[in-house]
């Protein structure tokens, strides 16, 4: 945990007031944008045609099958940030959708818990820093990872070792448990290819597009979206001039 | 399109209207929140029925296109993604580029539409905002968790359009104010270009 606070206390602040509601506090952009560029080619060279091979070849209840396992294998991890975030509803679903869909769904490839109305709940240590109190930092592109924040990064790296699976797995049975993470993964890329395809390779801007749509998921789903949804009034932005009213022809 | 509940009663607003002008200098009609959801409901079933009508894809881009320009506030919603560049246009400028903007907006999300088949939106609540109504639905399609869509609705324009669009936070308006500030700050400000790369775009 130190470890965890000594990194958070690393964390870029914005000055109070430099940073407009929309803007992407993004001091690194330069090297942001270079492994931008390294992201995108390992995707058009490797990730993106293993991801359209793995769509086409496996039968749909297979991909299903892994992404259920990939997903049941997390809920560990899910219900540690929701003790941490002193979310008892979110661990209490938690583990009873991990004990639904680990024995009736054989070991997580069903997903019963889904049938039986049990909500799906997910977080992690990036959400449980937001909840202590800490900054979302500055924007980063990690490699391989892609969009992610200062404190983004930090929780990924220890969600990575506080999932209690990893210790519960060891040699080769750790090796399969990787191995279906990445290819639910690779699912993910085919069932998302479209959209994925749009931001990377049909956008003025990859890098851009990228970052904001990161940006205002992540704040969304962590709950400081209210804020930036109506933040941007485009009446407002046209009738502070009355010499720009559109209306006016 | 004349036997809609929504374009009859913006008919009955509309007059109610012009008799508050006549009669005096009271705000002339407000937006309800009622007229909002209202909106969004004949919006999201216009969109269905094109997604259902088995045309060709270009066929509904063209139905998606007509719906926009009568459900949004296409306007505005091209000047904001126009963004500081707007403010040395022209108006022939500023109309060339509308035009452009609504064919690429109706490509570009037109194309995605298909993913929808067999999904259900729900409005799940609604909230007065500063320029009208934000209307927060919530989106189920086949073999995905529902996610949220929000609408944001006004009467700035002089009738009840919609004018952004939130997609599990991501601001559309913002997100298309963003690219077309790439594409002005790649061909050096130059709207007439962006105009024309606009057009094929999407």
């Amino acid at each position: 945990m130190a470890v965890v606070v000594a990194a958070m206390a690393g964390c870029t602040v914005p000055d109070r007031g430099a940073v407009a509601l929309n803007e992407p506090f993004d001091p690194f952009e330069e090297e942001n944008r270079s492994r931008h560029e390294f992201n995108k080619g390992l995707d058009s060279g490797l990730v993106r045609p293993l991801g359209k091979g793995y769509g086409w070849t496996l039968p749909d209840p297979v991909e299903t099958g892994i992404s259920n396992f990939a997903s049941n294998l997390n809920k560990p991890g899910v219900a540690v940030n929701s003790i941490l975030q002193a979310d008892l509803k979110g661990l209490g679903q938690t583990v009873l959708r991990f004990a639904v869909n680990t024995t009736l769904g054989i070991g997580g490839i069903f997903n019963p818990a889904d049938a039986l109305g049990i909500p799906d709940h997910d977080t992690d240590f990036g959400e449980t820093l937001h909840v202590w109190g800490a900054p979302e930092g500055a924007y980063l592109e990690l490699p391989l990872l892609g969009p992610s924040t200062e404190r983004d990064a930090v929780g990924t790296v220890v969600d990575v070792f506080t999932n209690p699976l990893l210790y519960a797995f060891k040699g080769s049975d750790r090796g399969i448990l990787a191995l279906m993470v990445i290819l639910s993964g690779l699912g993910d890329r085919s069932q998302f290819s479209e959209t994925v395809d749009s931001i990377l390779y049909e956008s003025a801007d990859s890098y851009a597009q990228s970052r904001l749509i990161y940006l205002q998921n992540r704040r969304f789903k962590l709950g400081q979206g209210q804020a930036a949804q109506t933040g941007t009034d485009p009446y407002d932005d046209v009738y502070t001039d009355p010499y720009e009213d559109p209306y006016a022809e | 399109m004349q036997n809609k509940p929504y374009n009859r009663r913006s008919m009955l607003i509309g007059m109610t209207a012009t008799a508050g002008m006549i009669s005096s200098a009271t705000p002339l009609f407000a937006l309800t929140e009622a007229g909002a959801t209202a909106l969004v409901n004949s919006l999201v079933g216009e969109i269905n029925g094109v997604i259902g009508s088995g045309k060709s894809e270009s066929a509904m881009i063209r139905d998606f296109e007509k719906i926009f320009v009568r459900y949004a506030d296409v306007s505005i919603m091209a000047r904001y993604a126009l963004g500081n560049d707007g403010r040395t246009a022209s108006k022939a400028q500023l109309r060339k580029f509308t035009k452009a903007f609504q064919g690429y907006i109706s490509r570009k999300y037109g194309k995605r539409f298909r993913e929808f088949i067999g999904g259900n939106v729900k409005v799940r609540s609604t909230r007065k905002i500063k320029s009208g109504y934000e209307i927060k639905t919530d989106v189920k399609l086949r073999g995905q968790s529902p996610f949220e869509v929000t609408f944001l609705v006004s009467d700035r324009s002089g009738k009840d359009l919609f004018f952004n669009m939130f997609i599990e936070g991501i601001n559309l308006l913002l997100a298309e104010r963003t690219e077309i500030g790439s594409m002005l700050d790649r061909s050096g400000g130059n709207i007439d270009q962006v105009t024309a790369e606009l057009a094929k775009a999407g």
